[in-house]
């Protein structure tokens, strides 16, 4: 059985308000806190990017996996904002981490679920026997358009998890994926913001992916709501997987620890694993806890992981994803965010 | 920058590796090919801690280009636990309160990019630690 | 070692000087030396400056200097240690004359800093790039550093600091070839905008062009050339950590205390025995930490110099009677020159309102980087 060995998450430390980006668009932002449950979001600092973010979840990982970075055989990057066009991310962060150079290395991208893909890779390399460990990464630091409906929602940050077979944090029970040709968002090459379809984005597209996967692993499981500790979903905005929860059958009590989107935002590849690592900073020995991602385009990755007794001894090792929401941060103005989202035009 | 004077630093940069002379034991970063102190040439590689103090610090308000858009940042001489010394930019805070004696960790940040189309920078900056 | 002495002096008004290119600005300078000496040829020529290559993308300035002089042959060569490149130029010059090998040396600086590069970017070149620079550090900044570390360890105030540009003002004010020939206040001084914390505008030296050279020859043959020459009694030369970050103590400059005590050395003097100096006051703290390192003044007690008027023309021992760096311009290349013709006319009794009373031994104190390099001189009016 192969599953977690090591996990990490990092979110910056920069804020902006639903009600600071309502007040410069002249919207009401009761209104948009009331329909998208969104109160805040992160924002990456100027020196901050996918890259940066995967190295801080991924020393973590290392320091909660107490393995030796070279023995990581692979290491995968999902994200939708990965720094180069043409360049890996991976091959940064692997130097960064102590990887390498005898390791395997792909960035991987599917819209927001570029994350999971990573992780399911990484999961099928150490099941396979191939490598010993590999590490998949879901990071991301993207951005909405002005005067968009995912300007409140698009954020930064991450998590990361080391896959092995030995003392393991959470087995991986079962992983279960839906993808079909969707077409609900996309960015073309050479565009600086994504489009999407609106209202399509709902029932054709996240919840058709997010059910049927999250249906087909339980089927395939022979699992029911009930039996889980904990569920987590993708988090494009508050709504959505607390809505796909229910239809389910879960309960608020398992959805929100998971659920961190309100004062989060959406982190893209980074949503659903960064749930995640929530709910592993907290879970206790036998917890189930089920995990569907969906990434526009459309696609969901579902995995039934259960908490082990090794889990408890590594929360404390690495910085919980409660810390860095609920620690200290900085609030920023409309203009200073412009400034740090590069909407600010400068000559070169 | 030029990839190869840019890659050449990437241990002393990304992981922050330093040399220890075995002659008199003083840490030296960057690493070096002679010992400061005492000419030595004999080193082992040794890893800086991700954590320090600051020396000495300032608040650049008149910016390089490439940093245009990131003043007033704080810059500080920061000493790890081995002893070694080196300077960087200290962030996610107001820069007012970086100060001598502040303790910091070392996080790994985008230093610079080389424009619109050149390679991007990294290393390590100071956060204060909480 | 024979012994030197300069017996001929000319420098372009310091400021920004558009219409006059780098050449332009030697010829004048030099061609000023010369007549101010009445010679008519040298033997050899050192041209200090800090960037022609990045200022002006001109490289290899000793010939075309030669030439544009209209002495092509005669040998000549570039010298360059950052800001302190002037000064080092002058040491190169004494010591070929000193040494026998030439008679007629020219000690030249230039710096052509306003024709439109990226100053900030070329400036930071003097400090360690891939340690300093890379991470965004500015030159203020690292002033800034050894202004905040030298506050904390010996209380030095933002006054104190201020006090030194009020002062260097003052005496800028009476020197016809200074860039700012006005006065300032401490007030002025202390709510200019900020540069980097705790350095203001007007703590900072300005951006010049300007150019400054001397003639050198034997003391046995300079009286063919004037009355009145100024021996070159000593020339100490050192180098300090080229990073901040590598120094033992940051609000300590040890490469200017290891120059001076070369020179004090060489000329059998001390501190006590220096009437007036010109010393590198490229920032405000750094004419405090300088004439800490230098002896003037006891370590750490260099801050309420300035306000005191223990540094002023009428004190104790008058730095920067012409204005500084801070109110006479820092052309970069330039400035180890501009400092060693103050102190020739000063020597000299030439120095009109500037003058110190019965000057007799002067000192100039030259520095690159953040104090990477410094060259001290001695001089004695004959």
């Amino acid at each position: 059985m192969a599953g977690i060995v090591g996990y990490g998450a990092y979110i910056p430390r920069k804020r902006i308000t639903t009600e600071e980006i309502a007040r410069q668009w002249g919207k009401n932002p009761q209104t948009i806190e009331r329909g998208l449950l969104l109160k805040e979001k992160s924002v990456p600092g100027f020196d901050e990017d996918t890259i940066t973010i995967s190295v801080a979840a991924g020393r973590s990982a290392i320091d909660r996996a107490g393995v030796d970075p070279q023995k990581i055989g692979a290491l995968y990057i999902g994200s939708e904002s990965h720094p180069y066009a043409v360049k890996p991310s991976g091959t940064v962060a692997a130097e960064a981490m102590g990887i390498g150079p005898e390791v395997h290395i792909a960035d991987f991208e599917f819209a927001c679920k570029a994350g999971t893909e990573a992780m399911f890779v990484a999961l099928g390399l150490v099941e396979s026997g191939r490598v010993e460990y590999a590490m998949g990464i879901g990071a991301d630091t993207s951005q909405g358009a002005p005067d968009d409906a995912l300007e409140f929602s698009a954020s930064a940050g991450g998590a990361a998890y080391i896959f092995g077979r030995d003392n393991l944090i959470a087995e991986v029970l079962e992983t279960y994926s839906y993808t079909s040709d969707t077409p609900d968002f996309w960015r073309r090459e050479g565009e600086f913001y994504p489009r999407h379809g609106g209202r399509y984005t709902g029932e054709p597209a996240y919840f058709t992916h997010v059910l049927s996967a999250s249906k087909g692993i339980l089927e395939k499981t022979g699992l029911k709501a009930d039996d889980f500790a904990y569920a987590v979903f993708h988090m494009p905005n508050g709504k959505f997987p607390l809505t796909a929860g229910k239809k389910l059958g879960f309960k608020e009590e398992q959805l929100k620890t998971g659920w961190l989107v309100n004062t989060m935002g959406n982190t893209y590849s980074g949503s659903s694993p960064t749930g995640l690592a929530a709910i592993l900073d907290v879970a206790k020995p036998g917890d189930l806890i089920l995990l569907t991602s969906f990434g526009s385009g459309a696609g969901s990755d579902s995995f039934v992981l259960k908490a082990t007794d090794r889990l408890p001894e590594v929360q404390g090792l690495a910085p919980t994803v409660r810390s860095m929401l609920d620690g200290e941060r900085q609030y920023l103005t409309y203009g200073e965010y412009a400034k740090f989202r590069e909407k600010i035009i400068v000559n070169d | 920058m030029p990839s190869p004077r840019y890659a050449r630093e990437i241990p002393t940069r990304y992981r922050l590796e330093a040399g220890r002379c075995k002659g008199c034991g003083k840490v030296v970063y960057p690493a070096r090919l002679v010992c400061p102190a005492c000419r030595g040439r004999d080193f082992e590689t040794v890893t800086l801690s991700r954590k320090g103090k600051v020396i000495t610090s300032t608040v650049v308000h008149v910016p390089p280009d490439d940093f245009l858009m990131e003043a007033p940042y704080a810059m500080a001489v920061v000493e790890t636990p081995e002893g070694a010394r080196f300077m960087t930019q200290v962030v996610d805070c107001d820069p007012s309160t970086v100060l001598p004696g502040m303790d910091v960790a070392l996080e790994f940040r985008l230093i610079r990019k080389e424009g619109k189309s050149g390679i991007l920078c990294y290393g390590h900056k100071g956060v204060p630690v909480a | 070692m024979r012994e030197v002495a300069i017996v001929g002096a000319g420098m372009t008004r310091f400021g920004e000087l558009w219409k006059y290119s780098l050449r332009d600005m030697f010829v004048e300078a030099a061609s000023g030396a010369l007549h101010d000496a009445g010679a008519d040829r040298l033997d050899s020529m050192y041209v200090g400056c800090m960037s022609g290559g990045q200022f002006v993308g001109q490289e290899h300035l000793g010939p075309l200097m030669a030439d544009h002089l209209g002495m092509t042959g005669v040998a000549a060569v570039h010298v360059e240690s950052a800001c302190a490149s002037g000064g080092v130029a002058l040491r190169q010059a004494f010591m070929e004359v000193a040494s026998g090998m030439s008679d007629l040396v020219l000690a030249a600086g230039i710096e052509k800093m306003n024709d439109g590069a990226d100053v900030t970017n070329v400036l930071a070149t003097a400090a360690d790039q891939e340690t300093e620079v890379y991470y965004g550090i500015t030159f203020p900044g690292l002033y800034a550093m050894i202004a905040r570390a030298h506050m904390q360890q010996y209380g030095t105030t933002e006054e104190d600091l201020a006090w030194v540009a009020v002062k260097n003002h003052k005496h800028g004010a009476m020197n016809e070839k200074a860039q700012f020939r006005r006065e300032v206040t401490a007030e002025e001084v202390m709510s200019s905008s900020m540069v980097s914390e705790p350095l203001r505008l007007l703590h900072c030296s300005p951006v010049t062009d300007g150019a400054a050279a001397v003639l050198v020859c034997p003391l046995e043959m300079a009286k063919q050339f004037t009355d009145r020459p100024v021996k070159i009694l000593a020339s100490g030369l050192a180098t300090g950590s080229m990073a901040l970050a590598d120094r033992e103590d940051p609000a300590v400059l040890d490469s200017v205390q290891k120059s001076g005590e070369r020179a004090y050395e060489m000329a059998g003097i001390g501190p006590r025995d220096v009437n007036v100096a010109e010393v590198h006051d490229c920032f405000t703290i750094a004419e405090i930490c300088c004439t800490e390192a230098l002896g003037f003044v006891e370590k750490g007690k260099g801050g309420p110099a300035a306000k005191e008027g223990f540094t002023a023309l009428g004190g104790c021992i008058p730095v920067n009677t012409s204005g500084g760096l801070k109110s006479k311009g820092h052309p970069v290349g330039a400035t180890g020159i501009a400092q060693t013709i103050e102190i020739f006319r000063q020597l000299r009794g030439e120095a009109g309102a500037r003058q110190v009373e019965n000057a007799r031994i002067g000192l100039t104190q030259n520095m690159g980087g953040s104090g990477a390099s410094s060259v001290v001189h001695i001089f004695e009016g004959v």
